[in-house]
Parts: structure tokens; C-alpha cells; sequence
């Protein structure tokens, strides 16, 4: 039972349950959360990779654009608390990237430029659940938010949607990334509030 | 790399507020009694939860001001469209109730063996995890050499102005002042820049660390900064604020 703090009252609107997850509250803003500098990585060097699998499979940035491509309409969680709803963005579903690649694996670490890790199941990245985005409410992903591209799987918190991916580790076990290994929880469903180990 | 994971599970635990210090118009330091604080690490936060009379619940995470080893304390500045900051800023009084889960974040910490020098960068209340890093560093007797870069609005806003006006023999303070300035300010009054960097931070050739804390805007242009100074990106850690929608 937690203790009433003398003189507290609800500010904001209620969120709508359906819509936020318990604990979060509805922001306008993109804030940014990340734990070094920002990357800037030319095009011209850029490229998506999945290993991992019976064989490396690696996109060029052309190749990567060449594929085909979604729009979507997305609600995003932070852990730090903030839900953004309605954000629009496009890019290329898991599922595509990933039907180029045979292999076994349960589990995915994504990398990113920088040295960021993140790890999922691999269930996680297919059926229309994942996709590498490369435009953010019709406009080139800023690289502040990750640009030219990241991961986005906006059915976890969103440091699971790895900014500046440059591609997957398939591996067998789930094995933690950055922050994961820093005490946050190794799957991070928002709607479970899967904060921080052992939520 | 070196986890330094929370270990079991992080439960909320009811807080009494102690001591409470006004730091400047918009910041307050609030001393948190918690009966079983397993302790923490310089530079890491805290989630606080308030509960209204009503049942009805607020989260948000604020770092840590107080050095391990001593009493839980953290600083908050009020945002005026903020729900939780407002309260705890101008509301809370000692004895009052509220809870706490953590310490939480491993990353954006210091410890004495780590070493230096060390660069702290702090943008407005960004000071606040540097503060702690800061008074750990003489608790703990280490000599690193420090220098904190600290850019506020005005003096006004200075927060820990006191404390950072005799710091510790090794710790460099270097204000800038980006709004308005006291008279015969002979401080920087701009934001910070390359220029500014270039004269205050290490060398890159002396291996130092920079902690960078502050709005997007300002850990952006610093860290960026930082890496043209040569700074390798792995010795830049940051940490932003804005994102916590205190």
C-alpha cells in the first residue's frame, strides 16, 4: 500500500488505458535519451548486416532502399516514462531482411554504430512486429533520433529500437545488451512494465 | 563490458522527506530518508513515485545529488507544465511521504579507481549528477583532477552555487553564463562552443573522461565537440535531460 504524499493531485488527463501503458504519461516532444555522442556515419559507408545465420547477409545503403518499404502509424514507450502516440514512419520490415537469411536462432542482438546492443527473441522481429525505419513523420530520420536509420519495434520500450542500427547478431541464447547488462529488463514489455530486472 | 546490474528485484520503498534547501527560484534539494537504502554510485538516479489521496499515481526518475555514503538526496527543478516536479519543488515539506525504487543506471557513473582526469560538462540542472561525482571525489579522498564546465541562464540559476564556489583542491569551476550576466562578469557568456572547449577541457592526449549532462541541445553540441577535440566516443558519456519529463 503506498503512502498518500500529503498535497499531491493528478495534474494531467488521464491517459487512455487502451493506449498507454501503466506508469507511462503522454508526450508531444521526441525526447532524446542516448549514452554518448551522436554517430554520423556516411551513406557511402553505411550497410546492414545479418550474421549469424548459414550465411552473412549485408545490405548497402542503395541495396538496403532498393527493398520494399512500409509506412506505419505507430505508438512509441519510453522507459523513462513518456509515450508518444500516433508517430508515423517508414521503413523496411524484419521480415523482409531477415527472409534473406537461413538460419535456426532464437534470439537477435542488434548493433548499432556507437557500440549499442540490444537483444530481443527473434519472434519479436517477424509478423509485421519490426522494421529497420529510415524516414520519421515524412522526413529523413535526424540523427539525434538515430538516423540515417534504426531499429524500431515499438511493441517494447523504446531502447530496444536501436538507433544507428547496423545490424543483427543471430545467436541461441538471449544474451544482454547495453542495457540490459546495466540492470534493465532483458525483454522490456511496456504493457507489463518491464522496466528494469526482475519487473 | 563490465555490467553493473541491479541485482533482484528494484522495490519501492517509502521515503520521508528530511531537509529541504532551496537552490535557486526553480531548484530544490530534498534529503530523502529511506529506511533500507542499499546505497549508490555517483551519477545514478532514482525513480519517485507520489500517490494522491484519491489512489491516483505519478513516476518520474530524477538523478541522484548526494555522494555514496551519504544520506539519499536529490535535487529537482521545477518545469512549470511538469506534474510531479512542481510538487516536489514547491509542495513537499519535511515528514512528508513519498516513495523510491533504485539506485538505478550503471553507465553514466564514476568511480575513484576509474580515474581522470575528468572533464563534467553540466547544462542547467545537469549539475546534478555531477555534484555528486564531485563530493565523492573528496570523500573519497581521490586527487583526479577535475574541471566542470557549468552553463547556466544567469547567476540566478546556479545551482550548488555556494558549494562550487570553493571547490575541492583539484576541481576547476568554469561557469558561462548564456542569458544575462552580474556586472563585471568576467566569466564566458555564451553558450558552450568549440572555441570554449578547445580552452577548458584536456587534451584528448592526456586521456581524460567527460561526463556530459544536460538538455538534448547541450549534449549534443558538447559530446559532438568533444569527439572533434578527439575525444574517443566511448570516453564521452552522457546523459539527457528533457527525456525524463520531470
Amino acid at each position: 500500500m503506498s503512502p498518500v504524499s500529503r498535497g499531491f493531485h493528478r495534474k494531467r488527463e488521464a491517459a487512455p488505458a487502451d493506449r498507454v501503458p501503466p506508469g507511462q504519461y503522454v508526450t508531444r516532444d521526441f525526447p532524446v535519451l542516448s549514452a554518448g555522442p551522436t554517430p554520423h556515419t556516411a551513406l557511402d559507408r553505411w550497410s546492414f548486416s545479418i550474421t549469424g545465420g548459414r550465411e552473412p547477409k549485408s545490405w548497402t545503403w542503395d541495396e538496403f532502399r532498393a527493398l520494399p518499404t512500409e509506412k506505419l502509424t505507430t505508438d512509441i514507450h519510453c522507459v523513462t516514462r513518456w509515450s508518444k502516440l500516433d508517430t508515423t514512419w517508414q521503413g523496411v520490415s524484419l521480415d523482409v531482411l531477415l527472409a534473406a537469411v537461413e538460419y535456426e536462432s532464437r534470439y537477435a542482438l542488434a548493433f548499432s554504430d556507437g557500440g549499442y546492443t540490444t537483444n530481443m527473441p527473434v519472434a519479436d522481429l517477424l509478423g509485421g512486429k519490426a522494421w529497420v525505419a529510415f524516414n520519421y513523420e515524412g522526413a529523413p530520420l535526424g540523427a539525434e533520433h538515430g538516423g540515417p536509420a534504426r531499429l524500431l519495434v515499438p511493441h517494447l520500450y523504446f531502447w530496444k529500437s536501436a538507433k544507428w542500427v547496423r545490424g543483427l547478431r543471430l545467436r541461441d541464447t538471449d544474451e544482454p545488451g547495453f542495457w540490459e547488462n546495466y540492470g534493465y529488463h532483458i525483454y522490456g514489455d511496456p504493457w507489463r512494465e518491464q522496466r528494469y530486472a526482475g519487473d | 563490458m563490465a555490467g553493473t546490474a541491479v541485482r533482484g528485484r528494484l522495490t519501492w520503498q517509502t521515503a520521508t522527506v528530511g531537509r529541504v534547501t532551496r537552490e535557486t527560484a526553480s531548484a530544490v534539494t530534498l534529503s530523502l530518508s529511506v529506511p533500507d537504502w542499499p546505497g549508490h554510485r555517483a551519477g545514478q538516479h532514482v525513480d519517485i513515485r507520489l500517490t494522491a489521496d484519491d489512489g491516483y499515481q505519478a513516476e518520474r526518475a530524477y538523478s541522484i545529488a548526494s555522494a555514496p555514503g551519504e544520506p539519499l538526496a536529490i535535487t529537482v527543478e521545477r518545469l512549470d507544465d511538469g506534474e510531479v516536479s512542481p510538487y516536489l519543488t514547491e509542495e513537499a515539506r519535511p515528514g512528508d511521504q513519498l516513495e523510491v525504487r533504485g539506485p538505478i543506471g550503471g553507465y553514466f557513473v564514476w568511480e575513484a579507481e576509474t580515474g581522470g582526469p575528468l572533464l563534467l560538462a553540466a547544462g542547467g540542472s545537469g549539475v546534478v549528477p555531477l555534484r555528486a561525482i564531485l563530493r565523492y571525489r573528496s570523500l573519497a579522498g581521490s586527487s583526479v583532477p577535475v574541471r566542470l564546465l557549468y552553463s547556466s541562464r544567469s547567476w540566478e540559476d546556479v545551482i550548488y552555487s555556494t558549494e562550487l564556489d570553493m571547490p575541492a583542491y583539484g576541481v576547476e569551476v568554469i561557469h558561462t553564463l548564456t542569458r544575462s550576466q552580474p556586472p563585471k562578469w568576467h566569466g564566458y557568456a555564451r553558450r558552450v562552443d568549440r572555441q570554449m572547449l578547445t580552452e577548458v577541457a584536456w587534451p584528448a592526449a592526456d586521456r581524460p573522461l567527460a561526463y556530459v549532462c544536460g538538455p538534448t541541445s547541450f549534449v549534443e553540441s558538447v559530446a559532438a565537440g568533444l569527439v572533434g577535440l578527439g575525444y574517443p566516443a566511448g570516453r564521452v558519456k552522457t546523459e539527457r535531460f528533457g527525456a525524463t519529463g520531470q
